[in-house]
């Protein structure tokens, strides 16, 4: 009955059709939910039976993974952090909710995800709803099809989001990193950043207390509570715990996750079981992975052979940078978008090298910012047309040489 | 020597003529279509800011500034206000020598750059390091390090600037934008990538 309707409609999309510019639009719901009816019919094309589609959706499907446990992660610190609270302001249409299908206990796996839901899902649908927009809007106008890129940036940028962040910065951040980031450029694959960390990073700059603020990682109002990382720059390491607000965090609570930032950043080890499926998949490049690592553990243990008296971050293990802040969601999910990162396999070594030393160098070095992650990336995908050139360079020279 | 390695960095990275002060955009934006070219202009800004940055800082030391004179026995002149005129003075001398040792020992670089190695005598960047020189009292052996890191952090911007516009030959960038529009945005994402170093104190 859909397909009828579908095809009912399709006339005026075609061109000189009444919503010939809504043409994407249609060409997007059609090909969501049935199959095109251009497939190809011989063998000869086959390679691999993974298209751009297929990656996209496989990225998206694992970054659920950290999704689901972000958002329990999320009601969970705020409900004990309700619990311990003396007379908490429960108050908005967020409470609202949360008081009619549920509660706030923080032994209850059904009130935490409730609790989590209720703010990562509005961030969610924004970001879905105005980058869609952009994405749509541009496809229109300039003939192109939807791309499912954008599944994978709109939930990348959800999930780097703080999760008390005002609906109205999300809006304009997504806004700036499809359309700034990525539209401008002409779309999937023609862009030279990761969109999804361009908005983040253009937040970053224009709202510094929005988005890296101590209010704004749990979701409780007029609660302020550092992040681990902010913490670990300001006291260091004591007997091998982060002395957080809500206790003393050890390795495994940071590895498992129980801990406060950004909804999707937290659980390491989710986010390396997501890792791994696109590791094994080959979706994910583990060249790219494998530098981040080295470059990253490399710096982390010359800054620790080093040492210093005042700042705390240089006696950070490498181990430690791994758990706390962005760098595992970075790793996994951000250096390795295919379209900004360095497309030569020696390349790759290098930009992900470039990656993991930035990352420890801004964290250790620079008291500006706490995080690293997404700035290192960012470099990193400044210099990645260049490390694929100088690759190709020496290939060609190499290639003169043997005659 | 700790203190200059930390003067160069922060001259490459955290006050980047490029993308930080945004100097020297004109030839930032007209050559850097192709990587061969844009690496043999960074290298020539890097030996001009190396030069003229030590030269005007002997000649700020000793000739212009409050009681530079005493030496000829005038402690009371004060040429500063010579300033712009005799570092402007300095940069053309300096590019016109190396204009001409170029085109005698390395024509192929000559010829790559073209009508630019001129250009460079009014590169903002190679003036805005002089200026910058006097500003912060740089001595002569801080001005030649402050000189080759400004140098070296323009010709690393550049750099990068031609890989990505290379890279975005590919792109389908909407008419109105094509060209120098679209660069003035890559140039602004990219220094949103450079701001990482904003803030770091060395």
């Amino acid at each position: 009955m859909l397909r009828k309707f579908l095809d009912s409609i399709e006339p005026h999309f075609h061109k000189g059709g009444k919503y010939e510019k809504l043409y994407a639009l249609y060409e997007a719901v059609d090909t969501a939910l049935f199959q095109p009816a251009a497939t190809t019919k011989t063998t000869a094309h086959v390679r691999d039976g993974i298209d751009l589609k297929r990656i996209m959706i496989t990225v998206w499907a694992c970054a659920l993974i950290p999704m689901f446990y972000g958002m329990w992660n999320v009601g969970f610190q705020a409900n004990t952090i309700i619990e311990g609270m003396s007379n908490p302001e429960l108050s908005g249409w967020r409470h609202a909710i949360i008081g009619a299908l549920g509660g706030y206990d923080p032994n209850s796996t059904w009130d935490n995800f409730l609790h989590g839901a209720v703010y990562f899902l509005p961030i969610y649908f924004v970001t879905f709803v105005v980058g869609g927009f952009w994405e749509v809007l541009f496809a229109a106008v300039r003939g192109h099809e939807v791309n499912e890129g954008f599944f994978v940036t709109s939930i990348l940028f959800a999930l780097t989001c703080p999760p008390d962040l005002p609906l109205w910065l999300v809006a304009m951040g997504i806004s700036f990193g499809v359309v700034i980031g990525k539209e401008v450029f002409g779309g999937t694959g023609k862009n030279f950043l990761n969109p999804a960390l361009t908005g983040r990073a253009f937040l970053f700059f224009a709202y510094p207390a929005a988005m890296s603020g101590d209010a704004v990682w749990t979701a409780v109002d007029g609660y302020t509570g550092a992040t681990a990382l902010s913490v670990l720059a300001s006291e260091g390491l004591q007997g091998g715990a982060v002395g957080v607000p809500t206790g003393q965090l050890t390795w495994m609570d940071a590895f498992l996750g129980n801990m406060h930032g950004s909804i999707g950043e937290t659980s390491t080890l989710a986010i390396l079981i997501a890792g791994a499926i696109l590791l094994l998949m080959k979706i994910a490049s583990w060249r790219i992975v494998a530098g981040t690592m080295l470059g990253m553990m490399a710096t982390a243990f010359l800054f620790n052979t080093i040492g210093s008296e005042t700042n705390p971050m240089f006696n950070v293990p490498w181990y430690w940078h791994l758990v706390v802040g962005g760098f595992a969601f970075g790793l996994i999910f951000m250096t390795t978008d295919p379209v900004s990162a360095a497309m030569t396999n020696t390349g790759r070594w290098w930009y992900g090298i470039l990656i993991g030393v930035m990352c420890v160098l801004i964290r250790v070095v620079n008291p500006a910012f706490p995080e690293g992650m997404m700035l290192a990336i960012l470099f990193a995908n400044l210099f990645a047309p260049l490390f694929d050139h100088f690759v190709v360079q020496s290939h060609i020279k190499r290639r003169l040489a043997r005659g | 020597m700790e203190h200059f390695i930390s003067l160069i960095i922060r001259a490459v990275f955290v006050e980047n003529m490029a993308l930080a002060f945004f100097l020297g955009m004109c030839t930032f934006l007209a050559v850097s279509k192709k990587i061969e070219a844009a690496i043999g202009l960074g290298v020539a800004v890097i030996v001009v800011l190396t030069l003229t940055v030590p030269v005007n800082n002997l000649i700020y030391t000793y000739l212009l500034k409050d009681g530079a004179l005493a030496w000829a026995g005038y402690p009371d002149v004060d040429l500063s206000f010579l300033g712009l005129l005799s570092y402007i003075g300095v940069i053309a001398a300096l590019v016109q020598i190396l204009e001409m040792f170029l085109d005698k020992y390395v024509p192929a670089l000559y010829n790559a750059l073209g009508v630019f190695l001129p250009l460079i005598t009014v590169n903002c960047a190679i003036m805005g390091a002089s200026l910058f020189m006097v500003e912060r009292e740089y001595n002569f052996g801080e001005s030649v390090a402050y000189g080759f890191g400004a140098g070296l952090g323009w010709a690393l911007a550049i750099t990068a600037l031609a890989g990505i516009r290379e890279r975005l030959k590919y792109s389908d960038v909407p008419d109105g934008l094509k060209g120098l529009g679209i660069t003035f945005i890559t140039v602004g994402l990219m220094s949103l990538g450079f701001m990482s170093f904003g803030g770091i104190d060395i």
